[in-house]
């Protein structure tokens, strides 16, 4: 058993990195494009600062859309925009597009229902000094909703690890790919249980690391 | 300094249209500070954030030292903002925040630079008694200073007007007493004017100058607190001072007094008049006091007493008549 880890050492090395590009990757990108799609689906909701009841429509039929679609399918739905991308529909990096396309309206989500956390007062004291919609943005609500943000990217971060199992579809990689692929098709269960727990081990450590910040920047 | 104009305003819920404020006029002096009371739902507080337009105002108009806020575009009316300041009964600040960043974000929105925040909200800080709290979160702090950081965010764009939404109803009677007398000091130090809107009646009667008294979004009773509290005149509004001036008699008590019972409120300076030992002296009648209690209302007393007259009944008529004369107020309240 010890040799046949040991043989597997190269390939689960790879895995490992592969699954972390993956997901830091796709979760990049759900930080860059998912904020501030969650933060405009509060503010242009009913009685806010930057009400807009259309972009409202538009934006939260559209994240709902997106989500209704089961990742696997999402998944080769994607492969002509992956190509265009990535120029290329095989791999971990064309794996991160439809990852990300995944993880934009997941988080986006996560970061509005944080946002409506929120004391609508604490808003309206800033509206009532004269504060612009930015500054208020940028000052009051993502510092406000900054520990319910940070559980909502561990739990993003644990879905795409979940997730990115299944880009071995597309030729991904990744731990849970070799887990599928090793362990599952080939009933290797030395392959099987170690992925599993390097897996497990990865998750517990992704919320451990997450709660631990999220308290530290809870001021309340 | 405030000008309010035929304000009305309607809020559409799925039930149908509900009115916050039906036609309001209404003008507030600069320095003054002016008290809005009624019970929940009156319209005092949609009336209260129609002048700052954190509420806008279905018809009507407002106009804030000399400008009438409709007519601003967003960017003007930010600018008008940052002179009206607000506190708010549950203060709202910002928990993420430290008291220092509280304040000098009301400074960041009026464009202040870094040096300025910092000298200006030391300036702040001293001025309401929180200097040692500076880098301290909102979570620390007692409902008493968390107000007080309120008052020093509201104070920082240096306002003309401050409104206060319910500043007090979440405080203790002591703590009231102690942001009541700030904002005193406030109003007489910077000749701020302030609008409050409260249901307590003490708050009103320890620092207002005037007071409207709403009920269902219409203004029932307005003027001096002096005034109002010696000779309301609707229903409501005794309702709302015998919070403050009770004098309702045990039942037993009424039905036991075999005299004429009188209601006398004695106004400024009659107050320190011996009215009563005259009338006993000039009368055949004896007096019982049953009820009684000098108010100082701003320094001005209103006495108020509830006295049972014995004796024959047109000496009593004749009595009742010369306190009515020396005291301009007299009510019967119950005749043997």
């Amino acid at each position: 058993m010890i040799d046949s880890l040991f043989n597997l050492l190269p390939d689960l090395n790879k895995a490992f990195y592969e699954t972390i590009y993956m997901v830091l990757i796709s979760l990049a990108i759900a930080i860059i494009v998912g904020l501030p799609l969650g933060v405009l689906l509060f503010v242009t909701d009913k009685d806010l600062f930057l009400e807009n009841r259309p972009l409202k429509s538009i934006l939260g039929f559209t994240v709902n859309m997106i989500r209704s679609i089961p990742f696997i399918i999402l998944l080769v739905a994607l492969l002509p925009l992956t190509n265009l991308i990535t120029g290329s529909t095989i791999g971990p990096t064309a794996a991160s597009v439809s990852l990300s396309v995944a993880a934009i309206p997941f988080f986006s989500r996560i970061v509005e229902t944080s946002l409506r956390e929120i004391n609508k007062g604490i808003i309206e004291a800033a509206v009532a000094v004269g504060a612009t919609p930015w500054m208020i943005i940028k000052d009051i609500l993502i510092p406000e909703a900054r520990p319910g943000i940070i559980q909502g990217l561990t739990l993003t971060t644990i879905s795409l690890v979940g997730y990115s199992a299944m880009a071995g579809i597309i030729g991904g990689g990744g731990i849970g790919d070799l887990a599928i692929r090793f362990g599952y098709y080939r009933y290797d269960n030395t392959v099987m249980v170690t992925t599993v727990v390097i897996l497990i081990c990865l998750v517990q450590l992704i919320q451990f690391a997450g709660d631990k910040i999220a308290r530290i920047t809870d001021k309340r | 300094m405030i000008r309010v104009e035929h304000l009305k305003k309607e809020y559409t819920t799925k039930k149908g249209t509900v009115i916050g404020v039906n036609d309001v006029s209404l003008t507030i002096e600069r320095g003054e500070i002016f008290g809005i009371v009624g019970y929940s739902g009156a319209g005092k507080s949609s009336l209260l954030r129609c002048l700052n337009l954190l509420e806008k105002p279905t018809s009507g108009n407002v106009q804030v030292d000399g400008t009438n806020l409709g007519n601003l575009k967003e960017k003007e009316l930010r600018e008008a903002r940052q002179k009206i300041g607000m506190i708010f009964q549950h203060f709202y600040l910002v928990s993420s925040k430290t008291v220092f960043d509280n304040i000098a974000f009301a400074l960041k929105a009026a464009g202040k630079t870094k040096k300025e925040m910092e000298s200006k909200v030391t300036e702040l800080l001293e001025l309401v008694g929180l200097s040692d709290k500076r880098d301290v979160f909102p979570s620390q702090l007692s409902g008493g200073q968390k107000q007080r950081v309120g008052i020093a965010r509201a104070l920082a764009n240096d306002p003309k007007v401050l409104l206060c939404d319910e500043a007090t109803s979440a405080l203790d009677p002591s703590t009231t007493k102690s942001i009541l007398s700030l904002l005193k000091k406030i109003n007489l130090d910077l000749g701020l004017t302030i609008v409050l809107i409260t249901h307590e009646m003490e708050v009103v009667k320890d620092i207002c100058d005037r007071i409207a008294v709403m009920e269902n979004g219409r203004i029932v009773e307005i003027g001096r607190v002096y005034d109002v509290f010696s000779k309301p005149t609707q229903e409501l509004t005794r309702s709302f001072i015998n919070s403050v001036l009770d004098f309702d008699l045990p039942e037993h008590i009424l039905k036991k007094s075999t005299g004429t019972i009188v209601k006398i409120t004695f106004q400024g300076s009659v107050a320190e008049e011996s009215v009563v030992s005259d009338m006993i002296q000039k009368f055949k009648v004896k007096g019982n006091i049953l009820h009684g209690k000098i108010e100082y209302i701003q320094g001005t007393p209103l006495g108020i007493f509830v006295m049972e007259l014995k004796g024959e009944s047109t000496e009593i008529a004749m009595a009742a008549e010369y306190l009515r004369n020396r005291t301009q107020n007299l009510e019967v309240i119950q005749n043997d």
